[in-house]
């Protein structure tokens, strides 16, 4: 188990390494854009150390000082298909984010929304040594939690992406946000473990690595849009974050300010255009920009006398003067918003979201920007649904500002507040190498 | 229309894109700030000054800029003024001054001038500097001869402290003088003085004074007498020999040598016939009978 998380523990030391020198990247390689900002650590706050948020949501110590975003290439469905063009797409956004910020970057934070994300609840106990609980009996029961074949270990296998102990109880009492120094005997632990595809991790890494840039972190996208579109009593009391992308749905539930499921829907905005290009027999350009300026997903008896030019440029004079209807747009892309929605429901139904006691489902992303969505959604995933755009940074420009840049935004205060993650525990000292001095002082601690 | 021309890919090439971040690095943007022109001007300057021509001409510019300079009116010395010295210091200084006049200022060394003129056996301490109006002054206290040194071949005159101040051609010439003589006689100036200041009670009578084994003084007088001093309290043991001599008109008797050097047990030695007449004066006070 621990020999796995050796390249998480990396990627951390590499971030503290970073946010030490002050510049860090962050990119959000999306199906339908890259974006990436640039944010500068000046160090005004110290970044962990203590519990819940900080001054100014826990943004003080950072601030975006480069942001620039550009049209995706060969990624489909939030993974990497073609990497030679990825690579460029990356390299012009960071490009025009370094001009911008007018420093050089050598560490970047990746998201990604694709990769077949799946979720574990892990549970786990120890009975303590001492009475007190120390940082070594955390250790231990985070390694003594029961991990299931995930897949792991084989080429085309998984890899874990997070690991967050969400919960710690102490002798039937549960709820403990951190143990350390009180009393008990039995330790136990629950912990929310994500894994993905190795290869699209391997594919994301050899693409940064090939951009001259070290990759200092890994997140998944419908976490990190979680963070920054839900506000802290819904990541308290539990909500779900729909983030709507172009190629897929990232879904991520949360509950006492840790994410306990997420998932994602192979489906997203590319899809709704695909089917206008189809329907309309048009360009996916084309079928963008009908999608983008008069799409829909409730169609009243004023679309139907709004006419749309749709053009063409086949010289078939009656090919390029047709005109449709908004009612027909809408009636095209409805359909696929519903399935998208339907998608979505049955994960968080699967998930067991109408159990939470707060069933708030916020929408973001760049899809959610469709006119009337939120009245769609709260007919088909529940009544408490909203639009949420992600939280201000210092510095961010206005451009960067709507639903689509809920993950970049999330980015940002993920690279500032991380999670504890498995890997940033101590390691236990049973797993330790023989001959570690560390094995030895326990030898003596155990016989006298 | 189909455009017939590939649309331009907007991604930087990747040499592009490391140039650019190149250009971003900080050392890098400060090589290029402060080592380009720095290796520019370095370069162009060692090219220029290369030509061993060009740095003769620079090196005879400067040359001839700083001869003008120097020899500008208001840096001419004309004169040397030479202030407390007695004729024949003033001549040696003259003799043993190393420029001529005029000179520039410039050109002359006045620590090493200083040097020489303190070097003078009958300079104590001189004072040089350069007047405005290019006169150089040089203020000398002379040495102050107090006695008159005479060893085998030569008489020297010795100031306070000892050091020899002129040679002297004719004891006669400075009569004045107390002598003082023997090896290392300049060794103690000080305290020869401070003896015959207190022999002063004998007037004429003293001769001069000489150094025994260059450590104690001899009290020369007339009539072939002398006064052995000790090294310690010579002033003392003298006084006692003056208040002996009041007291029993001691060297006014027939003794050759008044020994003072062991405080306890002063000696006088008498002459020959005085000797004889003092042991028949006892004899015949003894009553022992003339042979």
């Amino acid at each position: 188990m621990i020999e796995l998380y050796d390249s998480q523990r990396a990627m951390r030391n590499m971030r503290k390494a970073a946010i030490q020198r002050g510049v860090v990247a962050v990119l959000d390689v999306g199906t339908s854009k890259i974006a990436c900002l640039v944010l500068r650590f000046d160090g005004t706050e110290r970044l962990s150390d203590y519990d819940g948020v900080g001054a100014l949501a826990g943004q003080a110590g950072f601030r975006v000082i480069g942001a620039a975003t550009t049209r995706s290439r060969g990624v489909r469905f939030g993974e990497i298909s073609a990497m030679q063009e990825t690579e460029r797409a990356i390299r012009t956004a960071l490009k025009a984010a370094q001009k911008m910020a007018q420093i050089r970057v050598d560490h970047v934070i990746a998201c990604f929304s694709g990769a077949l994300p799946r979720s574990y609840g892990l549970a786990g106990q120890v009975e303590l040594e001492s009475p007190m609980v120390t940082e070594q009996d955390v250790s231990r029961v985070l390694s003594a939690c029961d991990v299931p074949d995930y897949g792991a270990g084989f080429d085309g296998g998984r890899e874990v992406l997070h690991a967050q102990p969400v919960n710690f109880a102490l002798d039937h009492r549960s709820g403990l946000g951190d143990p350390r120094g009180q009393i008990g005997q039995t330790l136990a632990t629950d912990m929310h473990m994500v894994t993905v595809d190795a290869v699209a991790v391997q594919n994301l890494a050899h693409c940064v690595k090939r951009c001259d840039l070290e990759l200092a972190g890994l997140a998944s996208s419908a976490y990190v849009s979680g963070i920054s579109a839900l506000v802290e009593d819904e990541q308290e009391l539990g909500a779900a974050c729909i983030d709507f992308g172009g190629g897929s749905t990232g879904v991520s539930i949360f509950m006492k300010k840790h994410m306990i499921y997420t998932d994602s829907v192979r489906m997203g905005g590319d899809h709704v255009t695909s089917d206008i290009s189809m329907g309309l027999q048009v360009p996916k350009s084309v079928a963008e920009r009908i999608k983008t300026f008069y799409g829909g997903v409730v169609a009243t008896g004023m679309d139907d006398r709004e006419m749309i030019e749709i053009g063409g440029e086949t010289g078939d004079w009656e090919h390029d003067r047709r005109n449709v209807s908004r009612a027909e747009v809408i009636g095209i892309m409805r359909p696929r918003v519903e399935e998208i929605l339907e998608e979505v429901k049955t994960t968080l139904d699967g998930a067991g979201f109408n159990c939470l006691p707060s069933q708030q489902i916020v929408l973001t992303g760049g899809a959610s920007q469709i006119p009337g969505l939120d009245g769609l959604a709260s007919r088909i995933l529940g009544q408490q649904v909203r639009l949420g755009r992600p939280l201000r940074v210092h510095g961010l420009p206005q451009a960067a500002t709507g639903p689509s840049f809920a993950s970049a935004v999330g980015m940002c205060l993920f690279a500032a507040n991380p999670q504890d993650e498995w890997w940033d525990f101590e390691i236990p000292t049973d797993r330790y190498p023989a001959r570690s001095l560390r094995r030895a002082v326990k030898w003596f601690k155990d016989n006298w | 229309m189909q455009q017939v021309t590939k649309p331009c890919d907007p991604a930087p090439s990747r040499w592009s894109y490391r140039f650019q971040r190149l250009m971003l690095t900080p050392f890098f943007r400060l090589l290029l700030r402060v080592g380009v022109p720095f290796c520019f001007a370095f370069g162009m300057v060692t090219a220029y000054f290369g030509n061993e021509e060009r740095q003769e001409k620079i090196v005879l510019a400067v040359a001839d800029m700083r001869h003008q300079i120097e020899t500008r009116p208001e840096f001419m010395v004309e004169l040397l003024a030479i202030e407390g010295a007695s004729e024949s210091v003033e001549e040696d200084i003259r003799e043993i001054f190393p420029f001529d006049f005029p000179t520039s200022s410039f050109d002359i060394d006045i620590a090493h001038v200083h040097e020489m003129i303190s070097g003078l056996p009958a300079v104590r301490a001189a004072d040089v500097r350069i007047r405005k109006g290019g006169t150089m002054v040089v203020t000398v206290s002379e040495r102050v001869p107090v006695a008159v040194w005479r060893t085998w071949d030569e008489l020297t005159l010795v100031d306070a402290e000892g050091f020899s101040v002129a040679e002297l051609e004719a004891r006669a010439d400075r009569a004045d003088l107390p002598v003082i003589a023997g090896e290392g006689a300049d060794a103690d100036v000080p305290g020869a003085m401070a003896i015959l200041e207190a022999a002063a009670p004998l007037g004429a009578r003293v001769l001069g004074l000489v150094r025994m084994g260059e450590r104690r003084w001899d009290l020369v007088l007339d009539k072939d007498q002398r006064i052995l001093l000790p090294e310690e309290g010579a002033v003392r043991a003298l006084e006692r020999v003056l208040v002996l001599n009041q007291t029993q008109d001691m060297l006014a008797r027939d003794l050759t040598v008044v020994d003072m050097r062991l405080a306890g047990r002063p000696t006088v030695r008498m002459n020959e016939p005085a000797a004889q007449t003092w042991w028949r004066v006892r004899q015949s006070m003894t009553g022992i009978k003339q042979e």
